[in-house]
């Protein structure tokens, strides 16, 4: 559905997107992660035709964005930042207008505005102003004129980033409900939690760069290593420790706690509590220490970081 | 797949189909329609314009009928006559002036309101968004301006039951319309061009004071009622009417509406764009010569390529200023013509070697040695060079085309005297005309596109790029054969057109 091939972009000697190779499958969300200037933005206005790219290619829906790039904003619906509405329209007319220049006409726009408006909640809105609008309905609204013509690849840039948590949770909300197997959805966006609860992949993005890859269950094996394993006993560990040393690898451990990794846990947490009842140690609980996108983050940031200071250049495919 | 989502998609792929005018007409209409109600929906907007367009218009005729029972008390009705038409295009151009911050931030303001992005993500072609944009800021002000015009001529009926004569009424809308454009198409090229709507206010001073100028000529002209050259002042607008709305579509990029987020001036990354399109490709050869030699192969490089493809590149300004050099000539046969000389200011009979050496007695001539001449024609070549670049290059071709009417103005007067016309022009003008002339045809063809690049950047350029490549080729054309062919030519005028011309008249 969506394809970029060493897609770049330089303006005036800078190169805001560096040979950024991906693709995205319908039914699918992307998110594209990264701080403030990674180049997410810009990304998303080269595949949305706004920015033309500096070298490689994108293509939407099969349609190259630099050849054709009116087909390809026809196929595309675009959330920005800011929801950017005319604040003295209302609704209605809104939307009109938008559907008017996706080739709608005034009855399909109407039944589709308001199946939209009804489908996330605010369909009172349709005949109010937008000035009245509060933050949330504001960047549903802009949701709402991004979905208008059905589009086939949807492109979401930081549609919570300015957003209070209850607001940002009703546009997440809006966003999961768009889901659809004909469609695919780019999210950029720098909120991890954000990324997580939505994205089925995440690419993150730094300097331009795609410097990791994969689903968010991938990405933690791969960049924070083998799930860990917290074990708590009745009492203190004595000889526990040795027991599970024996058949894994121990992270920490405090007075009647360790944590321990390893790359089965299907096949050694059976084994280890077998060992343990078989000694008599109570066990109270062994379970998975819960791992945040935030620390695949960071050690993403931190080992490109550490490449910089080190004075090696980062190397898009080096971290995938 | 629901039948409405099939439809949908449907009716975006017959969308897409859109090359069609009427598909893209009504995509035009549906913008333009949108942004004036918007405009016609801030009272911020709409209460000033009322008033200009009704208060106003009605105080001035008011004025206009006091002033005119005022002077007539004196015994001069003609002042108070003049008055009236003249309050006439001030009532038009008030609205105007007043409604340009609506075109100035017409897509600065909507970028300021992050409403742009939405927009410029929709299937409208540049050309679409620009004249959409622009009709929706020109057509508020201008409906103003007539409604201001209107209001007036029924205060002036219904106070004096004056009527204007028709032909004087048209020159009004003619003037008003035509100035509007040029005003807000301005206003609308500086609004795709800055970053802030604060750095288009400030621009706007560029199109106000200019206007403002030309209302007060117009006015002193308005007195004199010499409404031909009014007409010439109207057609003279509607010409920088279509370059202005060409340019602005021509250099309007959505890209570049978003990618540019400062008006910073970089003068380094300037500095790299200009020599990157300074260096050419030096003639292979040259590289098998010894270190010294080497720039042999540079010099071949330049005049065997490059200065073959800079040529390529502005044969569309050469063209243009072969066609204003021949216009100029017929302008000099014309006027010769209408104006003759007396018999005794053309005596060729009584030029002497004594004649060329008292040239510069004459106070704008140059000194006739090769020195004087040869820095005169630089000087005015960039002269010409710089007043391009302030005229979108019309200057440059007038400043070459003035002394070609000249030339031929005299070379006419020659004729009806009696004169071998072909004589009197090989001998005074051909001997270093051969060099000196297509010197100045390239030079003033180089300027021509320096200041039309403005107007039309290069495809795949943007303004400033194409700019400092004209800039880079005009250099170049200018040190490896304009200042070459001019001294060659200069030592001619100064040491054998002299003595041709003695030889050939006496």
């Amino acid at each position: 559905m969506i394809e970029l091939i060493g897609l770049t972009k330089r303006f005036d000697g800078f190169t805001a997107v560096d040979g950024v190779t991906l693709s995205v499958a319908p039914g699918e969300i992307l998110a594209l992660l990264g701080h403030n200037g990674a180049g997410k933005t810009t990304t998303v206005r080269m595949l949305a035709a706004i920015l033309r790219p500096s070298s490689g290619q994108a293509f939407v829906a099969g349609t190259n964005v630099a050849e054709r790039p009116r087909e390809v904003r026809q196929r595309i619906g675009l959330l920005t930042e800011n929801p950017g509405l005319y604040l003295r329209m209302k609704g209605k007319e809104y939307l009109g207008f938008f559907g008017r220049l996706m080739g709608l006409d005034a009855d399909e726009t109407e039944v589709r505005a308001r199946e939209l408006l009804t489908q996330f909640g605010m369909l009172e809105a349709w005949e109010r102003r937008m000035g009245t609008y509060s933050k949330g309905m504001r960047q549903k609204m802009a949701l709402v004129r991004a979905m208008l013509h059905d589009p086939s690849v949807l492109l979401l840039d930081e549609p919570t980033s300015a957003m209070d948590p209850r607001s940002a949770r009703l546009v997440r909300d809006a966003v999961l409900r768009l889901r659809d197997h004909r469609r695919a959805i780019v999210l950029c966006t720098h909120n991890l939690a954000e990324a997580e609860v939505l994205a089925d992949r995440i690419a993150i993005i730094r300097r331009g760069r795609i410097v990791a890859l994969g689903t968010p269950a991938e990405l933690k094996k791969r960049l924070l290593g083998p799930p860990m394993m917290e074990l708590r006993l009745a009492h203190p560990l004595n000889g526990a420790a040795k027991l599970v040393s024996e058949l894994a690898r121990i992270e920490g451990q405090g007075e009647d706690w360790l944590r321990y990794s390893t790359p089965s846990p299907q096949e050694i947490n059976p084994r280890l509590l077998q060992t343990l009842a078989s000694r008599a140690i109570d066990v109270i609980t062994i379970s998975e220490v819960e791992r945040s996108l935030e620390d695949v983050y960071l050690r993403v940031v931190e080992g490109q970081d550490s490449q910089g200071v080190n004075g090696g250049t980062t190397n898009h495919d080096s971290s995938i | 797949m629901t039948a409405l989502s099939e439809h949908l998609h449907r009716a975006a792929g017959s969308a897409l189909a859109r090359g069609q005018p009427g598909q893209s007409l009504r995509m035009l209409i549906t913008l333009v329609e949108r942004d004036i109600r918007d405009t016609l929906r801030d009272w911020r907007i709409v209460v000033p314009i009322v008033i200009l367009t009704s208060f106003f218009p009605a105080l001035m005729s008011f004025v206009a009928h006091l002033a005119l029972n005022w002077v007539v008390k004196y015994g001069d009705p003609i002042i108070g006559e003049r008055l009236i038409p003249f309050l006439l295009m001030v009532v038009g151009f008030f609205p105007i002036s007043f409604s340009l911050v609506i075109a100035l931030e017409t897509f600065v303001g909507e970028k300021e309101r992050n409403s742009l992005e939405p927009l410029l993500a929709t299937p409208l072609t540049d050309t679409q968004l620009y004249l959409g944009k622009t009709l929706a800021a020109m057509i508020p002000p201008l409906l103003a301006a007539y409604l201001g015009i209107t209001v007036y001529l029924i205060g002036l009926y219904l106070f004096k039951g004056w009527t204007p004569p028709a032909v004087l009424l048209a020159l009004i809308i003619v003037l008003t319309t035509t100035e509007g454009v040029v005003m807000v198409s301005g206003a609308v090229v500086v609004s795709s061009q800055t970053t802030s709507v604060r750095a288009a206010n400030l621009l706007a001073s560029f199109i106000i004071i200019p206007a403002a100028l030309l209302i007060q000529v117009e006015a002193m002209i308005m007195f004199y009622a010499n409404y031909s050259v009014l007409w010439w002042i109207a057609l003279f607008l509607l010409v920088v009417d279509v370059i202005l709305v060409r340019m602005g579509i021509h250099i309007f990029n959505r890209e570049e509406l978003l990618g540019r987020e400062i008006d910073q001036l970089n003068v380094l990354s300037l500095w790299r764009t200009f020599r990157g399109h300074f260096r050419w490709e030096p003639w292979s050869f040259g590289r098998q010569l010894p270190g010294g030699l080497r720039w042999m192969g540079t010099l071949g490089g330049l005049y065997t390529r490059e200065i073959p493809a800079i040529l390529r590149r502005s044969r569309m300004a050469l063209v243009l200023v072969v066609v204003g050099l021949l216009i100029s000539a017929y302008i000099g046969y014309v006027f010769a013509t209408r104006y003759q000389m007396p018999p005794d200011s053309l005596r060729l009979d009584q030029v002497s070697s004594n004649t060329f050496s008292e040239l510069p007695t004459v106070g704008w001539l140059p000194a006739l040695t090769v020195r004087g001449v040869l820095s005169n024609n630089v000087r005015a070549l960039l002269l010409a060079t710089l007043l391009a670049v302030f005229s979108f290059g019309t200057l440059a071709e007038v400043l070459l085309m003035a002394p070609m009417a000249i030339i031929f103005f005299f070379v006419a007067q020659a004729a009806q005297l009696g004169y071998n016309p072909a004589l009197f022009f090989a001998a005074f003008v051909l001997p270093h005309g051969l060099l000196e002339l297509p010197a100045a045809i390239i030079a003033t063809a180089l300027a021509v596109r320096l200041g039309a690049t403005f107007m039309s950047p290069p495809r795949g350029m943007t303004v400033g790029e194409g700019w400092l490549r004209a800039l880079a080729d005009l250099v170049k054309v200018f040190a490896a054969i304009v200042v070459p062919l001019l001294a060659l030519a200069a030592v001619i005028e100064v040491h054998v057109t002299p003595a041709i011309v003695i030889w050939a008249l006496l």
